[in-house]
């Protein structure tokens, strides 16, 4: 069947036509009305989340790190200040391949390949947009290796920054204390948004204790970024109000260290292990801080090599380790005219009665019999003597008459087996034995928590278990030259805002004082004290006499290596340098006046406390009471005389 | 006579010569001048979105000038020898469409483009105005609305070019030049239940070209359109961006110049493709609706034109062109407002690109030539 032929309606198409037409302009209306809705959605409805968001597309918050405060000495000499140096800059949204580049840097030799992963880590840890340093303080010629191949490496950038300076190197360094990169430990204590500009941070000393007035407060600026991330100044006029917030700058603090007297102490135990410390009995200001061997801080601030790590922490002598505070030492009889008075305050003796010396001590139920350090005996010695002797035979005597705990109740007083409170961490407290204390240490173990009479005899001589810190030993000594008055010893003294230029003192903080029943006690104690320097029959006059200024002092020497006295003086030469004895010194001075208390250790020291720890205590007391130009004579009038001859068959350990 | 009076006749006779002018030369005021400020806005846009790029403009400036003179010279062909040569210039497309397939030039890794010594050329361009002139001349002898074997010739007709182009890989002007068929189709009348069907068909065939057909790259574009979120820095960052720099222009926008996504480099082919969301960052919402009624202002005068046109042929191609124009503003506003996917569609006359201007211009001369009132001149 043929189709149906249609024949073209030309009206009728026109009408279909405009129908249609009609139609999808209907349509064409509805599709504009979704564009305007969307629109309206976009740019009304959610303007402020789209403003925010493309106020973050072109500001980049950039922190700026405050300049840290300056550490200078008592006299305003700098001893930690501000460089300018250069140092490399990781910032990881904009480096292609992390681990590739680090690689790289690592072949160039700006980094060691071995801190990669600590370095990765590190780098994982911080926001992505942070700026990581990778290598501290760049020197001239790693700054030019690395600038001649810089378009290799983006993301990785050289920034100048301040780092930290310490332009007298080693000196002072464990009172200072050092900054160096922040650990995972450190980023767990401080503020991050406070430290996010900022690469170091105080390790020890006075760096890390006073950190927060060291570090100020951090500032920040916006940067107009494009969208690749770079900073541009200005685009088009699509200019923004860029906000900028000045770091405030942390401030300035005044030690009490006298660089002076700190610089005569260094030079003294040089090529020794030991340490000096120096208090001021009137305030407890730490005049001078000595721990020997010393390192020098600049490394840590420049970012150490692990080979220059491995070195500091593995070198036999350790200096690292704070032996001002944190080195434990048996005192010794440098703690006898403590002894001395607390026989005063309990009444055992009088000080004139006498005691007979003959060499050696014994006493039923008190163990195997004791030798004097002068086996040929002091004779008749009162108390003054006795502290001028060092007679060991007296001060066995009063210790058993006494018993442990009543000496112990005493010597606590002058802050002994507790911590002094120095202002620096890590501080240790040493040990003061008493029965409690030997519970509680031994509570493991009870057959030897018990408290056996013997033990009070080795203590009354300063050994046995006892312990103390050099701080300890200063700060007791500063009481004595004090009478009783405690301060605590501090190593900062003012600390000056630097937005005023103020400088606020640091009021000396006193501690509880030595009660003595009798104020007459101190006199026996001193006058025996004063005897050691000057009497004829004193351990140390040999050494330090002539004085201009009245001194004080009580030598002491330390066992490391139990041996029969009579074995250890045929071994002396022989024993290893590190089994030897410690030589310990105690002084203060003037004696009227007190200015100045030190206590001086010298580890392993070829010969006694008299003999080679009191000069050391002598030229510091020098440098800090005589003028410069009379200290400066004094050292000459030193270098050229002799040393002192010992007396004959000393006997070492008085 | 005073001054004023003789001022008024000669502005008036100013006004005449103008409009003379223009009927001589078959060109419809109003569609010209909706013309001319759509290409003024984007010129001034351009200037921004570039960055102060002189060249750029100068280029734009060239491209308006060849545009113009295609169009006018295509608005002077008689309608009957446009329609004469519509299948011609079909077959001819679809040749070189071919001729592209198998030797074509590579550029930005899409084979587009034919080197004719002088110029390179678009094939594909030629086919968003033959297709649609080859569809009304197939309908224009025959009764409408059209039958099914009708319809289903068309389709082939429409889909062959297509899915050459589709292959180039060209999604965007495939999709525009299918449009261009399709609108000729549904102006023609084409009954409901063919459409419904249509419909019916194309979920299925949807699928299989998601399985088949459709390149890595523009499975990626749908993906990412359904949640740019997903690829932030990848794929969804077009439109994300853009979609900031809109919102973020408000009601009054930044101002002139003081767009911070598109000075700063945030928005990625803000001369071209996303040159919409430049405008709605610089002059907030306000300058986008100004827009829109531009646009709307050109289509509907376009489609008005069509609509007093004096026969089929005219008719169905005018009023394609003025529908295909149509959907080149919804689909790349609505790319750049996260409505569509990311297609590469520019905004017609507005964003930097001379084929597609030349190409639009010259659908427009046709639409003049078509549409022009000559009842006792051609016919």
């Amino acid at each position: 069947m043929p189709r149906p032929v249609r024949i073209k309606d030309h009206h009728q198409e026109l009408q279909l036509f405009e129908r249609r037409a009609l139609a999808a302009a209907v349509i064409m209306a509805i599709g504009f009305l979704a564009i305007v809705a969307r629109l309206v959605w976009l740019q009304v409805v959610k303007y402020d989340y789209y403003v925010q968001e493309s106020q973050g597309n072109r500001i980049k918050i950039e922190p700026i790190p405050p300049n840290r405060g300056l550490i200078l000495d008592r006299h305003g000499q700098p001893l930690a200040t501000n460089a300018p140096s250069y140092q490399l800059e990781l910032t990881r949204e904009q480096v292609p391949d992390l681990d590739e580049t680090l690689l790289r840097l690592a072949d160039l030799e700006l980094i060691d390949a071995r801190d990669i992963p600590t370095l990765r880590k590190e780098i994982r840890g911080r926001r992505a947009f942070d700026a990581v340093p990778v290598k501290l303080q760049l020197t001239d010629e790693e700054l030019a290796r690395f600038a001649a191949r810089r378009h290799e490496f983006p993301g990785v950038e050289i920034v100048p920054r301040l780092t930290r300076y310490y332009p007298l190197g080693t000196s002072s360094v464990h009172a200072i204390g050092y900054v160096g990169a922040i650990s995972e430990d450190d980023k767990k204590v401080l503020d991050l948004n406070e430290y996010a500009g900022t690469t170091l941070t105080g390790k020890t000393g006075v760096e890390r204790a006073y950190e927060r007035e060291l570090h100020g407060k951090a500032g920040f600026q916006q940067l107009l970024v494009n969208a690749q991330g770079r900073r541009v100044e200005v685009a088009g006029r699509a200019t923004a109000d860029l906000v900028r917030k000045e770091p405030i700058a942390g401030n300035d603090l005044f030690l009490t260290i006298d660089h002076r007297v700190q610089k005569v102490a260094e030079d003294a135990l040089q090529g020794h292990r030991g340490t000096i410390v120096a208090i001021d009995p009137e305030n407890g200001d730490v005049i001078a801080y000595v721990s020997s061997p010393a390192f020098d801080p600049n490394l840590f601030a420049r970012g150490l090599t692990r080979a220059q790590y491995i070195a500091l922490t593995e070198d036999p002598n350790r200096p690292m380790y704070d032996r001002a505070v944190r080195g434990v030492y048996p005192p010794g009889s440098t703690v006898k005219p403590l002894f001395a008075m607390a026989a005063l305050e309990y009444g055992v003796v009088t000080p004139t009665q006498t005691h007979f010396c003959r060499g050696t001590w014994s006493a039923p139920g008190y163990g195997r019999a004791r030798r004097d350090w002068d086996l040929r005996g002091h004779g008749y010695v009162d108390m003054r003597k006795a502290i001028a002797t060092s007679c060991d035979v007296y001060f066995f005597e009063i210790a058993r008459l006494m018993g442990i705990d009543r000496m112990a109740a005493f010597l606590s007083q002058f802050g002994l087996g507790q911590p002094t409170g120095i202002d620096i961490p890590g501080e240790r407290i040493g040990i003061l034995p008493s029965t409690e204390w030997k519970k509680r240490a031994y509570r493991t173990n009870k057959a030897l928590a018990v408290w056996f009479p013997g033990d009070t005899i080795s203590v009354g001589i300063g050994q046995g278990q006892m312990q103390v810190t050099p701080m300890q030993l200063a700060h007791s000594v500063a009481t004595i030259a004090a009478r009783g008055k405690r301060y605590q010893p501090r190593l900062v003294r003012a600390i000056r805002d630097v937005q005023t230029g103020e400088v606020r003192e640091l009021p000396p903080k006193e501690l509880p004082s030595v009660k003595t029943s009798d104020p007459g006690i101190w006199d026996v104690a001193i006058a025996g004290m004063v005897d050691v320097a000057n009497a004829p029959h004193g351990t140390a006059r040999p050494y330090v006499m002539g004085t201009p200024y009245k001194m004080a002092g009580k030598s002491g020497t330390a066992q490391v290596f139990t041996v029969a006295i009579t074995e250890r003086m045929r071994k002396a030469a022989e024993l290893a340098e590190h089994l030897r004895d410690h030589a310990l010194f105690v002084a203060f001075a003037p004696v009227e006046s007190p200015k100045i208390a030190v206590a001086v250790i010298v580890e392993n020291a070829p010969r006694g406390g008299s003999a080679y720890a009191s000069p050391i205590a002598r030229r510091v007391l020098d440098a800090y009471l005589l003028t410069p130009e009379e200290f400066a004579a004094q050292e000459a009038k030193r270098k050229s005389a002799p040393a002192a001859k010992p007396a004959q068959n000393e006997p070492r350990g008085e | 006579m005073s001054y004023d009076a003789l001022d008024a006749s000669r502005t008036q006779r100013t006004l005449t010569t103008t409009a003379r002018l223009l009927l001589a030369l078959h060109l419809d005021g109003p569609l010209f001048i909706g013309l001319c400020l759509l290409v003024g806005v984007g010129t001034i846009v351009l200037y921004s979105a570039s960055g102060g790029n002189i060249a750029m403009l100068k280029a734009k400036a060239l491209h308006f000038s060849l545009a113009l003179v295609v169009m006018v010279a295509l608005a002077q062909v008689p309608p009957r020898m446009i329609r004469i040569a519509a299948p011609w210039a079909y077959m001819t497309g679809l040749a070189l469409l071919i001729a592209v397939m198998l030797t074509g030039d590579i550029a930005m890794g899409a084979q587009r483009w034919l080197d004719l010594g002088i110029v390179r050329f678009q094939p594909s361009e030629l086919m968003k105005i033959a297709v649609p002139l080859a569809c009304a001349w197939y309908l224009h002898e025959r009764a409408l609305p059209p039958s099914l074997p009708t319809t289903l010739a068309l389709g082939i007709a429409i889909v062959i070019p297509t899915a050459l182009i589709a292959e180039q890989p060209d999604l965007g002007t495939a999709l525009l030049v299918a449009a261009a068929g399709g609108m000729v189709v549904l102006l023609a009348g084409l009954r409901l239940r063919y459409i419904l069907c249509a419909i019916g068909l194309l979920i299925p065939l949807a699928y299989v070209a998601w399985k088949f057909l459709l390149h890595d790259y523009q499975r990626q574009r749908v993906l990412t359109f359904l949640d740019p979120q997903n690829d932030p820095l990848g794929a969804g960052y077009h439109i994300i961006q853009s979609q900031i720099a809109i919102g973020s222009g408000g009601v009054f926008g930044k101002g002139y110049l003081r767009g911070s996504q598109a000075q700063l480099e945030f928005l990625p082919e803000r001369s071209t493709d996303f040159i919409f969301a430049v405008i709605g960052e610089e002059w907030g919402l306000l300058g986008l609706l100004t827009l829109l009624l531009l646009f709307m202002f050109v289509i509907g005068r376009a489609l008005y034109l069509a609509a007093s046109a004096q026969d089929t042929f005219a008719r169905l191609a005018s009023g394609s062109f003025a529908l295909t124009f149509c959907v080149y503003v919804f689909v790349n506003s609505g790319m750049v407002i996260g409505l569509l996917p990311v297609v590469g569609v520019p905004l017609p006359l507005v964003s930097y690109g001379g084929t597609a201007m030349v190409t639009l211009m010259a659908g427009f001369g046709i639409l003049m030539s078509l549409c022009a009132k000559r009842k006792l001149v051609s016919r």
